[in-house]
């Protein structure tokens, strides 16, 4: 349920978010003003596993990003290789096109192996 | 499983000044001075950095001058842990229990935080003086040395982009804070060059091999240094050195105040434990 | 840059105020409640749920934040260099938490920016209890010991807050904490068994911090309008009464580790009630603090306006930059 995540789910906007000439960059946002832009941090925790969502933070531009996110989510041996992108560069799925877009593996059970019992007991099936 | 992922957390295994102290290695009169030294410098200068957690300009900041902050205090523990085996005294025998005449460190590390600015010049100058001594300091005789300047070496380096970073950003960002960021050099730089005079304890432990030449460290600073104010577009101020004396134990009008502050309370308290 | 504009429908916000619930939206927001389930950022949510989020998640944040002053005031007169570095890395923590807090406001969509402008106009609340001087080292012992245990106490139930991010947030907060307490207890724990001053020093500190933390839970439940609400959103888990009492009966055990005592002759536990009692605290005393009329309010509020007014010129600086490097690249692909 509760996911390594800090924040966003997926680092875009919210509903209820009113925001015309989104910028298309992180650079392009602090161009605006002096409020640094959103960044969505992921964390490797060690080599074999994928980078997880670790969570936001603010930051001038890339470079500055990804140092803020290691002085911010590695100062307890957290992780091995850190990945920061702007959060106004990730694309998410649409929540009220949840139906179309996620029904449709629902009850395809054939899908999985559980689905398949008289071969149980087989060794190595 | 990936709910943990991302907050694992661990101690790490890297050394701590607690391994010093258990190691039980005692040091030599002369590299216990020596290692004074060094312990100081990051002392002080962790002391001052301090003041900057919880006043950042952005809380990115409050936590990244803190991570700084705790590897000198880090370092400062080490290498006073060791200085102390020689004399059978504590990191914090020697912290709060010396006078100011008895502080070993240089100018540089004692100068007031000043704004922003002239905290990331004080960095730039420091994290690449201490970058090119412990890289040389590693392959010192003395194994506690090169083993703590291992440990630093690799934090100091990220201390040192750190500053270039900032540099860069204040030199190429708006006019004030270009003006500001070329003040701030220009009032750090007369204590840049007390870091690279050599004394005679100095050049008796480098020569026994145990110790680095500041002197040696000069030219690789100078090229460090050069090419991040370079590429900010700004000069190598020109402003005359200002004499020092911090090794020898002569201080300028900052560090009593500095000390006053960091010792009041254990010195109310002869003798306790904290 | 394509697959940006065709992904628009969904990354567009639904304005605000336009205020109409689509087909099925509120029912689809009880029953993930109702199964205990999670809000995340883009679902559809009532306006009332999500101001009381953001009030509730910022006013969290901006207690992280002023609550780094009280213990920073030591940091340069720590008595020993372990307890220095102690020290220092559990107030940066507190930077780190305050972030991460804002973040998740962030996802409501409240910019941290207008969140710091509203604390430095002295228009948000935060906890009381850093409206309180810390007077002596033994102090940064009772604030990690009473003031955060008690925090942790609040805090582990919104770990699973129905608001997402708000709940993952708080994992990480507290598991970042679990070393605060212990340390300010240690603290404590030193001092008690220390040399006589020092010993009367942690009393004075348990002395002094001992009814703020208790009030560190909120008013009583029967003066607290808005739990309610906000245990039916599953924002809340407990109420606060339930939780002062759980605090209450864990200190009262502590505290004979420590061979000191509370200063508070009524608690006792009651068998009927299941509870932990304890006298009765200054409602009033509270209610002025935080109206802003506490020992620190202004001091504190001063502290936070300067470093942003000061640090305004790098913020500025380094967002020029950003925007200048930006604009060179674009030229040069040009």
């Amino acid at each position: 349920m509760v996911s390594g995540s800090t924040t966003g789910d997926d680092g875009s906007k919210p509903a209820g978010t009113q925001t015309s000439a989104e910028p298309e960059t992180a650079a392009g946002a602090a161009a605006l003003g002096s409020a640094w832009p959103l960044w969505e941090v992921f964390v490797r925790s060690s080599r074999g596993l994928s980078h997880v969502h670790a969570g936001s933070l603010h930051a001038p531009d890339a470079q500055m990003a990804v140092r803020n996110a290691r002085d911010l989510y590695t100062r307890r041996n957290e992780g091995v290789s850190l990945w920061v992108v702007p959060a106004s560069a990730i694309v998410a799925s649409d929540p009220d096109a949840k139906g179309q877009f996620f029904e449709s593996p629902q009850g395809k059970d054939y899908r999985h192996a559980t689905y398949y019992t008289k071969s149980e007991g087989v060794k190595h099936l | 499983m990936s709910s943990d992922s991302a907050t694992r957390i661990t101690p790490g295994n890297a050394l701590r000044p607690e391994d010093i102290v258990a190691a039980g290695n005692k040091a030599p009169a002369d590299v216990a001075e020596y290692a004074l030294r060094l312990g100081d410098d990051s002392l002080i200068l962790a002391q001052r950095l301090g003041w900057w957690i919880s006043r950042a300009p952005e809380l990115e900041e409050d936590v990244a001058l803190g991570n700084i902050a705790l590897d000198l205090l880090g370092h400062a523990r080490s290498f006073l842990s060791y200085a102390g085996s020689a004399s059978s005294r504590t990191e914090d025998d020697l912290a709060y229990w010396r006078r100011e005449g008895e502080f070993r460190s240089a100018h540089l590390f004692e100068q007031p935080n000043g704004d922003f600015g002239r905290t990331i010049a004080r960095q730039l100058v420091v994290s690449f003086y201490q970058y090119e001594l412990y890289t040389a300091l590693m392959s010192s005789t003395d194994s506690t040395l090169a083993a703590i300047a291992a440990k630093a070496v690799k934090e100091v380096d990220y201390h040192r982009d750190h500053s270039a970073q900032w540099v860069l950003r204040l030199a190429g960002g708006t006019e004030e804070s270009r003006r500001r960021i070329t003040r701030a050099l220009e009032l750090t730089w007369p204590y840049a060059g007390e870091l690279f005079e050599d004394d005679e304890l100095a050049v008796s432990l480098a020569a026994a091999g145990a110790a680095v030449l500041p002197s040696s460290l000069r030219e690789r600073f100078d090229a460090g240094v050069g090419a991040v104010l370079s590429e900010a577009e700004l000069e190598v101020p020109q402003v005359p050195a200002a004499p020092g004396g911090g090794r020898r134990g002569r201080h300028s009008e900052h560090l009593g105040y500095l000390l006053a502050e960091m010792q009041v309370l254990a010195r109310e308290h002869p003798g306790a434990s904290w | 840059m394509s697959l940006h504009t065709d992904a628009s429908p969904g990354l567009q916000a639904v304005p605000a105020e336009a205020e109409s619930v689509p087909d099925g939206a509120q029912a689809h927001f009880e029953q993930l409640l109702a199964e205990d389930s999670r809000i995340e950022p883009r679902d559809w949510m009532p306006e009332a749920y999500r101001k009381t989020l953001v009030r509730q998640i910022s006013q969290h944040a901006h207690s992280e934040i002023i609550g780094m002053q009280p213990e920073a005031n030591w940091i340069t007169r720590a008595p020993s260099l372990k307890r220095k570095s102690i020290l220092m890395a559990k107030v940066q923590d507190e930077a780190g938490h305050g972030l991460y807090l804002y973040s998740a406001a962030e996802t409501l969509g409240t910019p941290r920016e207008k969140m710091t402008e509203d604390l430095i106009a002295g228009k948000a609340r935060y906890s009381s209890i850093f409206n309180y001087p810390t007077l002596s080292w033994a102090d940064m012992g009772a604030i990690g010991w009473l003031v955060d245990g008690a925090a942790i106490c609040n805090q582990v139930p919104l770990c699973r807050a129905s608001y997402g991010p708000y709940g993952r947030a708080m994992v990480r907060v507290c598991k970042e904490e679990s070393f605060h307490q212990r340390q300010g207890f240690e603290i404590l724990l030193e001092l008690a068994n220390g040399t006589g001053a020092q010993r009367g020093m942690a009393q004075d500190a348990i002395n002094r911090w001992y009814a703020p933390s208790l009030m560190m839970f909120g008013p009583p439940d029967d003066d607290s309008p808005n739990s309610k609400q906000s245990m039916a959103w599953n924002i809340k888990r407990f109420s606060n009464d339930e939780l002062r009492s759980r605090f209450v009966g864990m200190i009262v055990e502590q505290v004979k580790v420590l061979g000191l005592t509370l200063p508070d002759d009524s608690i006792r536990f009651n068998e009927d009630k299941q509870q932990w009692e304890h006298g009765p605290l200054d409602w009033n005393e509270f209610k002025e603090v935080l109206a802003g009329r506490g020992p620190c309010n202004a001091q504190r509020l001063a502290r936070r306006r300067e470093a942003h007014e000061d640090g305004a010129w790098v913020r500025e600086a380094a967002a020029a930059y950003a925007a200048k490097q930006a604009a060179a690249q674009k030229t040069e692909v040009a």
